[in-house]
């Protein structure tokens, strides 16, 4: 049933379904560390508050923008899959804008507010943060079954809810590890040893459940010769947390030189973590029922994205890059001038 | 409740909750823009004082435009499965040009614009304060030129019941796309106007004398004076494009039951739809043919001739008085105002007092413009291509209709938030030097977030 890729209604739903994964793996790691900063406000001091929000103030607009990117391309790329998705996930999609909505009117309203409504719009930070990834990673899960509303797949998805907050809460941890220094660094090497084994166990969780959950995925995973072919996958996830968690024991050091080693090695676990699921998971855009091409848009409409997305992208990362090197360095005092 | 009318109230809701937002970043930040140009040209510091106090503003504008945006994404798709599955090869590309194009290049670029000013050269920083300001406008352009297509469909053909693009030109330019996209940035740039005015007026009131504050309400006024009578014409042409098209939303805007010649411009009415007449009509005579087909004894269709595919008549009757109103109270306040402001340097108390009420007219005159337009669509989602209840979703009507009390519930509560912190924010300018010399703060060694407000 796979169409010939040599032709472009072969090819072009693949590859749109490679961007929309890449934007999304984009989106997951990069509003992953602002969202995990917000899970960790909780536990900071109010001046550390501060620090921790001017950390990610410049990104957090533009981070997001890979989620209307990955969205826009599900809705654009593949419109029937998008209405079963969204229709299905309706209810978590409208709690994570929630917490979207929260977490993104409190960076600006907490300091132009009043004084004294300023740990409320702190509150509202923190709520919004953890319900938009619990929503997210339940998204996760209900969407790995299938959308299959049975009480297993409820646990399923409250156990991918608190596997992505732990692993938020790393990638925040180390990113603040690499943004700050003094006090608030050597706090969040604490965090970060915290939330290493959360993150652990609920990856190791997740590769074993999955499997469990789906025999497709499980011979796709276990049936020679892939399953020698894929063992690179688990084992350099393994490899990449022992780094993580022998450098913390080094961390917060005084020379400081390899403060980004743990949130370099968070963000690979989130790449493989991403391109195991999605060997588990192609050709289907919803799990055994459609694939790319079932739910593609027609292949002219999808050829003049396709030479837009070819210029504009590169571009797009290259302002972005360019934007990151103006913050480049430790987090400092945000001021509008 | 029925789903179908849920949807579209939920959908409503959202999309008058994010249009606030964006009406007022567009221009804002080609004013912002135009306070660092006159002070890097002149120098005069109470320009910069301008845009510090203005750039706060629109950091908190920028921000509730852009989650309420990324609500608007999921929209289409959680209300409206069947428009994408119909319509998706034209509006798909469209969406993705505008994320490409435009979302990515104002986000990109506004962490650089709001806190980049003591990192990178003024050069720099004013041109990524440009590519802002480009990018919003840019948006508005993909958004409106998708929005047009939905009321003047062209430039396609229908395959198995699905719409597949033949001229993309055609599509991008369709006939009501210029009117739509000025008369669009034109309201953007009254809201805009007016917001400056009032909220420099009540700083003004509050004895506010620091220079900055009368330069920003001069460039409100005056901007405000040039732009309402160009609305107005582009609003007239607008009008005359829409009745070749769309001519049962005219004859609804008009309140004209039964086609006839010289038709009045009803001033006060109460369409009735069981009797298909108005009540206690008050109109000055032949006025509405006049304007829309320059002739006083013209004949205008009535809504009879379109069976029951015409739509609501009251919020559109009401819709569009309501928007001419205050286009016209706009111009009149402006141009007293710009008058005073020549004369004797400064406003009465009285008409200060004005500009305070009128701070956010804009969004009234543009929330009453968009129903017009959009309710003037229906029973179409696209005109004359796809009705609105062939596009709704199946989610239950509990489910929706739970949300949605949640939705407006948020919303209120954020519009309070934010309208009653622009003036906590004009109050407390006062006892702030917005204008002490253009040198960064230095980087305080306590790393704390200080805005000093
Ligand atoms: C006339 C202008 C206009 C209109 C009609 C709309 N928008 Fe909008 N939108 C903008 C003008 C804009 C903007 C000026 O570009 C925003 C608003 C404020 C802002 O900060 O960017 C924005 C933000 C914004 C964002 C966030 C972008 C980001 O991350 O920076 C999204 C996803 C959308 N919008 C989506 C929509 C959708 C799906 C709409 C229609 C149904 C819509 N907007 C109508
Ligand atoms: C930005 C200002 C806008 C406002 C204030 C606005 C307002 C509204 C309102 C009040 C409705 C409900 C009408 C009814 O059901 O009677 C509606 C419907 C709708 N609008 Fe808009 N709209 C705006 C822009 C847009 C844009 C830019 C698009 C798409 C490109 C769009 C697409 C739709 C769709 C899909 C519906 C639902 C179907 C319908 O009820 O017609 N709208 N809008
Ligand atoms: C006073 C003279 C004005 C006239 C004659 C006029 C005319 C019109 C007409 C005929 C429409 C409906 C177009 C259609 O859907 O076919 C419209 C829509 C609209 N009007 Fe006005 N208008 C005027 C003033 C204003 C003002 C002062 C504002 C805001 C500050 C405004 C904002 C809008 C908006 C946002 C829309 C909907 C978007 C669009 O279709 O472009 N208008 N106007």
């Amino acid at each position: 049933m796979t169409p010939d890729l040599s032709t472009p209604a072969g090819w072009l739903p693949v590859a749109f379904m490679a961007l929309m994964g890449l934007s999304m793996l984009a989106y997951v790691i990069l509003d992953g560390y602002d969202l995990g900063v917000g899970i960790l406000l909780r536990r900071a001091s109010d001046a550390d508050k501060d620090t921790m929000i001017a950390s990610i103030g410049p990104f957090w607009d533009a981070n997001e923008t890979w989620l209307v990117l990955g969205i826009g391309i599900l809705l654009v790329a593949f419109p029937f899959a998008h209405g079963i998705i969204l229709t299905a996930l309706y209810l978590p999609v409208t709690l994570m804008l929630f917490g979207l909505i929260l977490r993104g009117v409190a960076f600006d309203f907490r300091v132009k507010a009043r004084d004294h409504h300023k740990p409320w719009w702190n509150r509202a930070f923190y709520a919004g943060s953890l319900l938009a990834t619990l929503a997210q990673g339940g998204m996760l899960g209900f969407y790995i079954v299938g959308f299959e509303w049975r009480w297993e797949s409820g646990v399923f998805a409250l156990f991918t809810a608190l596997a992505l907050a732990s692993g938020y809460a790393l990638l925040g941890a180390t990113w603040l590890i690499m943004k700050t220094e003094g006090a608030l660094q050597a706090l969040a090497v604490g965090w970060a040893r915290k939330s290493l084994w959360l993150a652990a166990a609920g990856v190791a969780a997740i590769s074993v459940v999955t499997p469990m959950v789906s025999s497709d995925i499980y011979n796709k995973w276990f049936s020679l010769p892939n399953a020698l072919l894929l063992a690179p996958i688990p084992l350099m996830t393994a490899a990449l947390f022992v780094v993580i968690q022998r450098s913390l024991t080094h961390l917060p050091a005084s020379h400081d030189r390899w403060c980004w080693v743990p949130f370099a090695c968070t963000v690979g676990i989130f790449i493989l973590a991403f391109h195991g699921l999605a060997y588990s998971l192609f050709p289907y855009l919803v799990v055994q029922r459609i694939t790319v091409w079932q739910a593609a848009s027609a292949t002219e409409s999808l050829m003049i994205m396709f030479v837009g997305i070819c210029i504009v992208l590169p571009v797009i990362i290259g302002y972005t890059i360019f934007a990151y090197r103006v913050f480049w360095g430790k987090a400092r005092a945000l001021s509008y001038y | 409740m029925d789903p179908l009318l849920l949807a579209r109230i939920q959908f409503g809701a959202n999309i008058s909750f994010h249009i606030l937002f964006p009406t007022i970043s567009i221009a804002l930040s080609w004013v912002l823009l135009f306070f660092k140009v006159r002070y890097n040209r002149t120098g005069d510091t109470k320009w910069m004082g301008a845009y510090r106090f203005w750039v706060k503003v629109f950091a908190l504008t920028f921000a509730l435009g852009v989650v309420s945006g990324v609500t608007m994404s999921f929209q289409f798709g959680t209300n409206w499965p069947g428009y994408m599955e119909t319509v998706g090869n034209i509006a798909g590309p469209l969406l993705a040009y505008e994320v490409l194009t435009a979302f990515f290049l104002e986000a990109g670029f506004l962490g650089i614009m709001l806190f980049g000013s003591n990192r990178v050269s003024n050069r720099v920083h004013t041109l990524a304060t440009f590519l802002v300001a480009f990018g919003t406008s840019m948006s508005a352009f993909w958004i409106l030129a998708l929005n047009s297509w939905m009321q003047t469909p062209v430039g396609f053909e229908m395959i198995d019941g699905k719409a597949h693009a033949t001229d993309w030109l055609a599509i991008l330019f369709n006939p009501s796309m210029p009117y739509r996209l000025t008369h669009m940035l034109l309201a953007s740039g009254l809201t805009v106007s007016f917001l400056v005015a009032g909220l420099s007026a009540y700083r003004w009131l509050k004895g506010d004398r620091a220079p900055n504050v009368m330069a920003a309400m001069k460039t409100g006024i005056y901007l405000a004076a040039v732009l309402i009578p160009l609305q107005i014409i582009v609003g007239d042409q607008h009008g005359l494009n829409t009745l070749q098209h769309q001519p049962a939303k005219i004859a609804a805007i008009e309140g004209v039951w039964e086609t006839e010649r010289g038709a009045p411009l009803l001033l006060f009415a109460l369409p009735d739809k069981e009797t298909k007449s108005n009540q206690y009509a008050i109109g000055i005579p032949k006025l509405a043919s006049l304007i829309l087909k320059h002739d006083p004894n013209a004949e205008i269709q009535g809504l009879n001739e379109f069976g029951d595919k015409h739509p609501p008549v009251p919020p559109l009757f009401w819709g569009f008085r309501i928007m001419a109103g205050v286009g016209m109270l706009m111009l009149a306040v402006s141009w007293l105002t710009s008058w005073q402001l020549r004369r004797r340097g400064e406003p009465m108390q009285w008409l200060a007092k004005v500009l305070v009420a009128m701070t956010f007219s804009g969004w009234i005159a543009t929330l009453a413009g968009w129903y017009v337009t959009e309710i003037g669509r229906q029973p179409y989602l696209v005109y004359g291509v796809l009705t609105t209840a062939q596009a709704a979703s199946k989610v239950p009507a509990g489910m929706i209709a739970t949300t949605l009390v949640a939705y407006l519930t948020l919303y209120v509560a954020l519009i309070t938030a934010y309208i009653s912190v622009l003036f906590y924010l004009a109050r407390k300018a006062k006892y702030t030097k917005y204008e002490k010399d253009d040198v960064p703060l230095p980087a305080a060694p306590t790393l704390a977030l200080k805005e000093s407000t």
